[in-house]
């Protein structure tokens, strides 16, 4: 492994650390949406990483599972954000009582 | 032909998602008429050749694997498709009377509906890590609209609720495939257990726990369920019969396939399915007694749920053929029952405003039909006979008993008593009359309330046909037993 | 699989099904109808029933298979066992729905009412017509589940504590059947009933295994049977409507466990392999001590239901006896019981509803000098607990009389004096009763009483009460007749079918 492909893990592991960070602090929803994302974003770079190849040509197959994961996420993203919008509606709130229901 | 029947599983409801875009009725009804109601009769010619030839891969575009993508049907596969065609189908008879094609309701329920369906379909048949993974966001992203469409606070923060764990799942999901990619250079289900034999272990045994939790969380197995029984309970009615049926058991289902068919065997998958055991049975106590303390109808059934799924994963260290039947069976009859169940409550809270149990008073008079469809269902969940849920608890019995297992026989039999103690709780409440010499009330029900109550009776009599018609279904289960439980 | 006339037995519980489909959907409203629907299944019942008799006389046999899981059939056949316990229930069920009918008249939800009663019934056909223990156990819990609506009927809290109660045995009790049915399939396989069981070739090495089995299936259908320690649902079950009493004191429910028993005796172990295990002791022995202890405590009910309920639990456990005792005379003695007890209970039990809804009379102290006020059902109540203490000639003597002879020619004397104290006992609890319907003045405040139900009604309730007290004292006087049920339990016994 080169040192490019350590940097890049390093880089993934330190985002998807902030990602969890984020998850487990935050009480508002856009804030747990975005460190989801963030832990989205650590993992793809962590596959393209993967993929990359020490010698010959990069792996096609983690490029399009990278794209395809691209496109899923900003969609799920999107979603959410429209829900919270509903949520805000609804409740005049947009956090998620943890003790409430579940 | 057999071919395009399998496309035409997936590519017709998708088909049909994009036609109930369409302003106005006509474009809703078509949608439906293709994406829905032919799925029985693509079914059809699958199964025929299934049970002639037994399960087959079909390459898409003529890539063949590892590069492209391959759908694969074998019995297991059938049996889901042929319920979301049949339970998906009666719920959306249901549901045509509460989101009519045509209203606002209608507009914003139907692409929705189809898009799950035609999501529900490719997972079962998909072959390949990824596309799986695809798949099972799609399912979350139509299923979670679909609830918050109730459009009540608790269901939208149910629904939030659902979304950011189902995220969350995915994210672990994806991880895991990411380094079972990395390790092992395929992404096909079925050349993983080969290409994983030279991997090295430590890295597989991280991805398959990551994976295995992702799932775990989607399938709302104990404890991971914490979003369950909110977003069941308060879905609309047709989206909660469709959500316990079918949509929790997707990633029960993937389950399955990554644990049964592609973990290599050995340590690493024995120790899996123990923990499996244990979870499952913690499920069937913890969600049993949550069942019982519930005062309202649609939370008992979905903390049920909870309870059911824990059969799915209970029996998995048992390994043999009658285990096998016995999952299956459990599948096909839980579904079955619970989606009448959930239909019966809709039309109950319907008729009578309110779903909490002390509300319920003479049910038999205002709701027969629905109460009738509730109870014979019960009989199912309680694994009771003459029903499904019985012969599968007979198989998981028989076969407990036959390995063996004291304690799993055991819990399986307090998992009952506790159903039976849920349910007979529920018939209680609804016989009750508050005044013994109170005069009959005929309060009738409209039109479009029998109907929607017939379609709850249909999917409990097939509950409880399917305690009679088992020996054909088991034969063909017993044709697709997991390679690693024995050859089939 | 075969629809066509071998498989008779399907289509005897089918009608009952049917019925009771037919009984929902009618709804409330249409009386009549629901009337005429419930006569109607009832006697295509009874007549399907007596072809058959006709036909098994004469050499024909009934079968009905179906595979449902792999090594397991649902079997339905008819032998002797069978057309005893269905003849006995099919007659009874006919007597008791015309009963209900007029019982039930101007209640609320008649329609549920008689939907589960005829469900309940296809159960007890089922129960009587299954073939191996597999069907039987699916009948079994049907009937369990058929029944629980009509224990609670009356809807009222106390009608729910006792659903509960009776669930809670009645469920744990299926519980253990399905753990013993299973022990047993995977010692041996799912083997159909045949006199003298299946068991014997594997019993070898296999002692303690079956005897569990045994003991498993012993409670579970004791608990129906309402064999000590398992017995206090049904007191409490009282609270339900006379007719669900006398369906579950003679037609159905305990008479289902009891047949379990005599099932599991005869068909699955077989009483040679029953006695070599030592399991007829044990079981003799809880009969025997059922038989006591529950006539010992109706002797102290003064709730006159309750009183006849605790008299079931001691006389069901004769059928018991009888069949663990095991000798030729002892067995018919068993057999005949459960014709016998069924008659006389259900007399008594009619009577007792005849009081009730007459003239409100519940306690035993009430009954005083009513032998004027309802002089009918007085003397079918007396001809039920004569019948009950064994009287000769009455049913309950020829059983006894059986019984006794058989005791002594398997060599457990002892028994005679169970039985004779047991008498003394039934007499003891029963002849008061009978004592002050006749000769205790009627008192001022009962003889201005006004009747609760209108003349019409009563003429309703009077007149299957008489049939019935008819058919039992019938049943002892005709004892030596071809036809009777002795008849039938000699036939049994002598030349097993």
């Amino acid at each position: 492994m080169n040192t490019t492909a350590l940097i890049y893990l390093l880089t993934a592991a330190a985002v998807f650390g902030i990602g969890v960070h984020g998850l487990l602090q935050a009480r508002q929803v856009l804030r747990q949406l975005l460190a989801i994302n963030l832990m989205g974003g650590a993992i793809f770079l962590l596959l393209i990483t993967l993929g990359g190849g020490a010698v010959g040509p990069p792996d096609p197959v983690p490029q399009a599972m990278v794209l395809t994961g691209i496109v899923i996420a900003v969609s799920a993203t999107a979603f959410a954000l429209a829900l919270l919008l509903r949520l805000q509606d609804a409740t005049g709130t947009s956090e998620l009582d943890p003790n409430d229901g579940a | 032909m057999v071919h395009e029947a399998l496309i035409g599983l997936v590519f017709l409801p998708l088909l049909g998602a994009c036609l109930a875009v369409l302003p106005g009725r006509f474009g809703t009804r078509l949608a439906i008429v293709v994406g829905l109601a032919s799925l029985p009769f693509l079914l059809l010619p699958v199964t025929l050749s299934v049970l002639r030839e037994g399960a087959w891969f079909y390459t898409l575009g003529g890539w063949s694997a590892p590069l492209g993508i391959r759908l694969y049907v074998d019995p297991l596969a059938l049996l889901m498709l042929w319920m979301v065609a049949l339970i998906g189908g009666l719920a959306a008879a249901h549901a045509w009377h509460d989101f009519r094609p045509g209203t606002a309701a209608g507009e914003r329920f139907w692409p929705l509906w189809l898009l799950l369906t035609a999501a529900m379909n490719g997972l079962f048949l998909s072959a390949d890590l990824f596309n799986l993974y695809v798949c099972l966001e799609l399912v979350t992203l139509a299923a979670i609209p679909l609830i918050a469409m109730a459009g009540s606070a608790t269901a939208v923060r149910a629904a939030m609720r659902y979304l950011l764990l189902a995220l969350l799942a995915s994210l672990a999901y994806l991880l895991g495939v990411a380094l079972l990619y990395n390790s092992s250079g395929t992404l096909d289900l079925y050349l993983l257990p080969d290409a994983l034999a030279t991997a090295p272990a430590p890295v597989t045994a991280f991805a398959l726990a990551l994976i295995g939790t992702g799932l775990l969380l989607k399938g709302a197995v104990f404890p991971l369920h914490v979003w369950l029984p909110q977003a069941h309970a308060s879905a609309p009615g047709p989206v909660s019969a469709v959500l316990s049926a079918l949509v929790v058991k997707t990633a029960i289902y993937l389950l399955y396939r990554v644990g049964l068919w592609s973990l290599p065997a050995g340590l690493l998958a024995d120790g899996a399915m123990l923990l499996f055991a244990v979870l499952g049975a913690g499920a069937l106590i913890y969600g049993g007694v949550l069942a019982l303390l519930q005062d309202r109808l649609k939370l008992v059934i979905a903390y049920s749920t909870v309870a059911q799924l824990g059969y799915l994963l209970l029996a998995l260290p048992l390994a043999s053929l009658a285990a096998w039947q016995a999952l299956t069976y459990q599948m096909l009859s839980h579904g079955l029952a619970k989606a009448a169940m959930f239909l019966a409550a809709a039309n109950i809270l319907h008729a009578i405003g309110s779903d909490r149990l002390s509300d319920l008073e003479r049910l038999d008079q205002r709701t027969p039909l629905s109460l009738f469809a509730l109870a014979v269902a019960g009989v199912s969940i309680m694994g009771l006979p003459p029903s499904g849920g019985f012969l599968a608890k007979w198989l998981l019995l028989e076969a407990a008993w036959r390995g063996g297992q004291w304690g799993l026989l055991s819990v399986l039999i307090l998992g009952s008593l506790l159903a039976a103690a849920y349910v007979f709780r529920v018939l209680a409440a609804a016989l009750r009359r508050e005044d013994p010499s109170e005069a009959e009330d005929a309060e009738g029900i409209s039109a479009i309330g029998r109907r929607q109550a017939t379609y709850a009776m249909l999917l409990a009599l097939l509950a409880l046909v399917t305690g009679f018609a088992a020996a054909p279904i088991l034969e063909l289960m017993a044709t697709g037993i997991p390679p690693t439980w024995g050859a089939a | 699989m075969n629809f066509g006339w071998q498989a008779l037995p399907v289509y005897v519980v089918l009608t009952s099904v049917v019925t009771g489909i037919l009984i929902f959907a009618l709804g409330e409203a249409r009386q009549r109808m629901r009337t005429a629907l419930n006569l109607a299944g009832a006697l295509v019942k009874l007549i399907l029933i007596l072809v058959m008799l006709l036909a098994i006389q004469t050499g024909a046999s009934f079968e009905f298979r179906m595979p449902v899981l792999p090594g397991l059939d649902l079997l339905l056949h008819a032998d002797r066992l069978t057309m005893l316990f269905a003849t006995l229930s099919a007659l009874l069920w006919l007597v008791t729905t015309v009963y209900a009918i007029g019982y039930l008249e101007q209640s609320p939800n008649r329609a549920r009412f008689f939907g589960f009663f005829s469900l309940c019934v296809a159960a007890t056909m089922g129960v009587a017509s299954a073939g191996n223990l597999f069907t039987f156990f699916i009948f079994y819990e049907l009937l369990t589940l058929a029944t629980w609506p009509l224990v609670v009927h009356r809807g009222t809290p106390e009608a729910f504590a006792a659903g509960r109660l009776y669930l809670t045995y009645t469920l744990i009790g299926g519980v253990l059947v399905l753990v013993g049915l299973i022990w047993l399939t995977a010692l041996a396989g799912s083997g159909d009933f045949i006199v003298g069981g299946t068991l014997a070739p594997i019993a070898a090495g296999n002692e303690a295994a079956l005897r569990g089995i045994f003991v498993l299936l012993m409670l579970g259908f004791g608990v129906k049977a309402a064999l000590l320690p398992l017995h206090s649902w049904l007191p409490r079950a009282m609270v339900a409507p006379a007719p669900v009493s006398a369906l579950l004191h003679a037609v159905a429910v305990v008479k289902a466990g009891a047949f379990g028993l005599v099932r599991l005796i005869q068909d699955v172990f077989g009483f040679e392999l029953a006695l070599a295990l030592g399991l007829t002791d044990l079981l003799t022995w809880l009969a025997a001590a059922t038989v006591i202890y529950g006539s010992v405590l109706a002797l102290r009910q003064s709730d006159l239901k309750r009183r006849l309920a605790f008299s079931t639990v001691s006389q069901v456990s004769y059928i018991a006896l009888g069949v663990a005792t095991g000798s030729a005379l002892a067995t018919i003695g068993g057999l005949v019981h459960l014709v016998h007890q069924g008659m006389t209970k259900i007399t008594l039990f009619f009577c007792a509803g005849n009081y009730a809804e007459g003239l409100g009379v519940h306690a035993v102290e009430e009954l005083d000098g009513l032998g004027q006020r309802m002089p009918v059902t007085s003397v079918c109540f007396t001809l039920g607990a004569l019948g009950m203490i064994g009287v000769p000639p009455l049913a309950g003597f020829i059983t006894k009389w059986h019984l006794g002879a058989g005791a002594i020619t398997a060599g457990a004397p002892w028994v005679v004096a169970v039985l004779a104290a047991s008498t003394l006992l039934n007499a003891a609890y029963f002849l008061p009763l009978v004592h002050r319907l006749w000769f205790r003045p009627l008192p001022a405040t009962m003889a201005a009483r006004e009747l609760g139900i209108s003349g019409r009604r009563l003429q309703a309730l009077v007149g299957p009460t008489m049939i019935v007290a008819m058919l039992a004292l019938f049943a002892g006087l005709l004892a030596g007749t071809p036809g009777s049920p002795l008849f039938w339990a000699q036939r049994m016994i002598g030349d097993p079918a």
